[in-house]
């Protein structure tokens, strides 16, 4: 099976990890990751204004590219997740922004949102399945009490990311089990590290991870896990190294015996 | 119309928000994780818009405290989303002055050899034109 | 030739204002037919009924059209008025001006033009009018109550103290429904118990009330005075007859970890049970997926302890058909699920109980013989949190658009108990209004403040976070002192939305009783007739029809058994004219109408018809005057136009667009 990818920015330079992973991963679990040619970043947060369309069109490329692929959008950045997943609900659902981000576009065959736009983690748990993910796992992470921190990104708004549960998801929990380790769910991780505020309000930031990973280690993680190279930042940054924190896809090519084959690399 | 009632209106065009819809129930406010640092309140933005006094808004310092997490957005149960008229006020503001939060200069003191991409991006994205 | 009279009415302003009554009035003179118009103030009133009786008699009238309101308000007092004065009722049209055309517009003029329109309509028809007469048919003396809670124990016993005999049809074992669930009632405080299981006795006891429970109507058939009724009585396992209700075979039954759906899950049941101590009938019940014999064929042994002999494994459901002259629907209702509120922590931590599941822990009969404690660990709370509207008044599709009503009252309730009972607990609620309108309603709620201390802060939670100790920190908004508050507490309870009863859909479309979108019963008038439903013969009762109380579930319990009284009080009902009838000469006996009638009132005949001189048998349509209802769905879907409808024939209605339209 054969998807388009949309790495985005920061996977190409201070993720390159979560991006190596990710790739030889699927290819042991059986999918490719196409990488778009010529993407561009698709601008780190969804244009909240009804009337923004410029900043909405890098998204739009590669949703048409997929398009012509005949192929469904994967990202892995949980930011690059939904922005793309949010713009491709505008324009499938939104007939003023449709129009005039055709209207920009001038594509020989207008872009109405026939894109199918998947996390990595829906790819694991949808595509693959959780089960045979746990067949594949030749190095169970037995023993390890790992909390999943979702963050904003994922989960909200509810309704369009269709992820899971805003504020009860399973997902991360259900893909830590099927890697042999224990989830630690704990009621922070689906609340705000700070995101994009740290660059000016680093005080903000830090309190708010504060409590995250407080939470986490009350609750008797040992490490936390995210999708999201700024979560990842924030999270470390605050943290003083009590918690560690690692991108999903690392440990699971750790699961998969593959971490130190990528890791050589 | 006067300059107050324009920008009230664009506020509600650019959300999408029907500030009417409130029932200041407050869970915005409860559910926000900056909202120490704001001095309008998200509870209070909705009233703000609704009684057109949008110069407070924009001078108001909890357009930059804002995270856009969403979680007043999830939990609103009356639709009205209080994010999203932060966000809107937010943009006035860029539009109408130019007025940049983050400036080119200041951000090499800012970032540190970790700082990623993504970081840079966003918040350029979130207070800039 | 018709004579007809229009009538213009001002409804005060609430026509006038916005529709130049005198201008219709003026143009009804020059449509066929008109030979008198006027206007008036109050058209229903005494005096403006008098006008119509007037001009019926001075100007020989033969149709009359009146300009009002819709017909389902007066319709039937215009009909009447035409009556008295001679003519036949059915000669009586209603143009629609108010809520079709004043209520709607602010234009004068448009207005004006559509209520000329829609009189130009009514006139058309009335041409074309026919004078009807009903026909009668006969009014079983018997009633239906479906639901066994407090408004079906009442409106039953109301009915049979009249003389008239019942049946209750409850889904569950037992009769008592939510009320037989709470501990205390406001504003009074007197238990729940104490007075509902007197008269779940008396229901029991009374010779004209006969009990079905854990039964469920399967169908419904018929119509007003004549509804034939099919009840599914639900293989019980256990012979009403012999059954002592002496209990053994409950402390035996070796599974026991069905939870308690009495107890809200909070503990677990026995297979065979009664839902609580005081059930009436108090005669257990095998639930068959949980019961041992039943799963593995071995067990048997409430059998071996039953001395009365009374355990039969081998019962069937049994299919139950009965004739009502009424049915009341006494539905009831539930609280939502939380599953869309995970932000309070209901699914994470077992000290986040609804305000039900708070009802059972306080009642000396629930899982915790009344005492007051956390579920996750048994410790006394010394910190509660209340949490108002969950789920309630919500424009989002999370929860329902409603006030659910009853929870500013039943949390004022709670506080106040716990404060009383345990003074060394802090009570917070966290309310967005407190609604206490109802007679001694909001001295009760400040009695909880003031007396009490029960602390009442205005905003709402944002969201509960389970602490690794076990407290939950509760982070709310203070609106007042304008304040973000991360309260630590023991306990929170979540004043969950409540919902109809869900089966509740399936009974309204037996009984083709309208159901509005958030599963509430429709009544046939807000305020006028707040008991009946638009289908005759079919009366609301308690929260089924809206969120409300004890009090109020009690008088509108009363007030449906009036009405279902004053039915069956009567011998013969007359029937509606407006029924189909098929062209024998036009249909082909396709079937078609007889598929899409919803009351089973076409059937067919072979019948010898004479077409232009060939006399041949042929399949026909018959329609069963006394089943149709006249809604017409024979005569649309008939693809030869045999079918029309008395009253509203194809040419009336043709004509009425004919006069909209040309």
């Amino acid at each position: 099976m054969k998807y388009s990818y949309f790495p985005g920015c920061t996977l190409k330079n201070k993720a390159v990890d979560l991006d190596h992973y990710a790739r030889i991963c699927a290819e042991a679990l059986g999918f490719t990751l196409e990488e778009i040619s010529e993407w561009q970043c698709c601008g780190g947060v969804y244009p909240l204004g009804s009337d923004e369309i410029a900043t909405k069109l890098a998204s739009v490329r590669a949703l048409n590219d997929a398009k012509e692929h005949g192929q469904d959008l994967v990202t892995v950045c949980s930011a690059c997740h939904h922005v793309i997943k949010r713009v491709n609900d505008d324009m499938k659902n939104v007939d003023d922004i449709r129009t005039r981000a055709n209207n920009y576009m001038k594509l020989d065959e207008p872009y109405e949102g026939e894109t199918n736009v998947l996390h990595y983690l829906e790819v694991l748990r949808d595509r693959v399945g959780f089960d045979e993910l746990k067949k594949k796992v030749t190095n169970p992470l037995k023993g390890r009490k790992i909390g999943a921190y979702y963050g904003c990104l994922l989960l909200r708004p509810g309704k369009l990311m269709a992820f899971d549960d805003p504020e009860n998801p399973t997902i991360m929990e259900d893909f830590i089990r099927a890697l042999g380790a224990e989830p630690v769910i704990y009621p922070y991780r689906n609340e705000c590290c700070g995101g994009y505020i740290s660059l000016k309000e680093e005080d903000m930031s830090k309190e708010m991870c504060r409590k995250i990973e407080e939470s986490a280690a009350g609750f008797g993680a040992d490490m936390l896990i995210t999708a999201c190279p700024l979560c990842m930042y924030n999270l470390n940054k605050n943290n003083g190294d009590n918690l560690p924190v690692y991108y999903f896809t690392e440990i699971l090519a750790e699961a998969l015996g593959l971490k130190e084959e990528v890791d050589e690399q | 119309m006067k300059t107050e009632q324009k920008r009230a209106e664009m506020i509600k065009e650019i959300s999408g928000v029907n500030p009417l819809k409130c029932m200041k129930c407050g869970k915005c406010s409860a559910s926000c994780p900056s909202y120490n640092e704001m001095d309008i309140k998200p509870h209070q933005f909705v009233s703000y818009v609704i009684n057109e006094d949008i110069e407070s808004l924009v001078k108001s310092k909890s357009l930059w405290k804002c995270l856009s997490c969403f979680a007043c957005v999830e939990r609103c149960p009356r639709d009205v989303k209080p994010g999203k008229l932060i966000d809107a006020a937010r943009q006035i503001v860029v539009r109408e002055r130019g007025q940049n939060y983050l400036l080119a200069d200041e951000i090499p003191e800012l970032i540190d050899p970790d700082t990623p991409q993504q970081l840079l991006v966003s918040a350029l994205r979130r207070y800039r034109r | 030739m018709q004579r007809i009279g229009v009538f213009v009415c001002h409804c005060g302003s609430n026509i006038a204002a916005t529709v130049d009554v005198k201008k219709v009035a003026e143009m009804a003179l020059h449509e066929p037919g008109v030979v008198h118009a006027e206007d008036y103030q109050y058209m229903c009133s005494e005096a403006g009924q008098e006008l119509i009786h007037k001009a019926i008699k001075e100007k020989h009238l033969t149709g009359l059209v009146v300009c009002s309101c819709s017909p389902r308000m007066h319709e039937t007092t215009f009909r009447n008025a035409a009556e008295r004065a001679g003519l036949n009722p059915y000669m009586v049209e209603i143009a629609n001006i108010r809520e079709h055309c004043s209520w709607i517009h602010k234009d004068i003029e448009e207005a004006t033009e559509k209520a000329v329109i829609l009189m130009r309509a009514a006139v058309a028809k009335v041409n074309l009018n026919a004078p009807l007469q009903p026909g009668e048919s006969r009014v079983t003396k018997r009633a239906l109550v479906i639901g066994g809670g407090i408004a079906g124990i009442q409106t039953a016993l109301d009915i049979a103290e009249a003389g008239y005999p019942v049946d209750i049809v409850e889904k569950t074992p037992s009769i008592g429904g939510r009320m037989s669930q709470l501990d205390k009632t406001f504003p009074t405080l007197d238990c729940s118990s104490c007075i509902l299981t007197p008269k779940m006795g008396e229901v029991n006891a009374h010779p004209l009330i006969n009990i079905y429970t854990y039964s469920e109507v399967e169908s419904v058939s018929g119509f007003v005075g004549d509804f034939t009724v099919e009840i599914r009585k639900k293989a019980r396992s256990v012979d009403m007859n012999k059954c002592t209700g002496c209990g053994v075979c409950q402390e035996k039954c070796p599974s026991k970890k069905t939870p308690s759906e009495f107890n809200r899950g909070l503990n677990t049941r026995s297979a065979i049970y009664t839902p609580f101590a005081q059930a009436v009938p108090n005669v257990p019940v095998i639930d068959r997926d949980a019961c041992i014999k039943f799963k593995t064929g071995k067990c048997g042994i409430c059998s071996k302890v039953c001395q009365a002999g009374a355990i039969d494994y081998d019962q069937i459901d049994e299919i139950v058909t009965e004739k009502y002259g009424a049915i009341v629907v006494a539905t009831g209702f539930d609280m939502i699920k939380l599953d869309k509120y995970d932000e309070y922590a209901y699914s994470q931590s077992k000290d986040v109980i609804t305000s039900l599941e708070l009802e059972r822990i306080m009642n000396a009969a629930g899982p915790t013989g009344g005492h007051l404690e956390r579920l996750s660990d048994g410790k006394d709370p010394k910190e509660i949190v209340f949490i108002q509207c969950v789920g309630s008044r919500c424009a989002d599709d999370r929860g329902k658009s409603y006030c659910s009503k009853i929870c500013c009252m039943y949390t004022a309730k709670h506080a106040m108990l716990i404060r009383d009972k345990y003074p060394d607990t802090n009570v917070t609620v966290f309310y967005i209004d407190v609604r206490t309108p109802g007679k001694n309603f909001d001295e009760f709620y400040r009695r909880a403040v003031e007396d009490y201390g029960v602390n009442y802060i205005k905003g709402q939670v944002g969201k509960v976070i389970p602490q690794p100790d076990g407290k939950l920190l509760v982070q709310g908004a203070d609106l007042i002192d304008n304040k973000q508050i991360l309260k630590e507490a023991d306990m929170v309870v979540l004043a969950a939305a409540i919902e109809p009863n869900p089966d509740v859909r399936k009974i309204a479309t037996m009984l083709t009783a309208s159901i509005d979108t958030n599963n509430f019963l429709t009544e046939a008038h807000a305020k006028l007739r707040p008991v009946e439903s638009p289908t005759a013969g079919i009366f609301l009762s308690g929260v089924c029809q809206g969120p409300k109380d004890i009090p109020e579930t009690v008088s509108q319990a009363g007030a449906a058994a009036v009405k279902a009284i004053g039915l069956l009080a009567k011998d013969k009902l007359l029937t509606n004219p407006c029924t189909a009838h098929s062209d024998e000469l036009m249909c082909n006996g396709c079937s078609q109408c007889a598929n899409v009638c919803p009351y089973g009132a076409i059937t067919y005949e072979d019948k010898e018809v004479n077409d232009h001189g060939i006399r041949e048998t042929r399949r026909i349509a018959v329609v069963n005057d006394a089943l149709c209802q006249g809604c017409g769905a024979c005569t649309v879907t008939c693809p030869s136009g045999a079918m029309d409808l008395q009253g509203f024939s194809n040419r009336q209605i043709l004509a009425e667009v004919d006069a909209i339209c040309l």
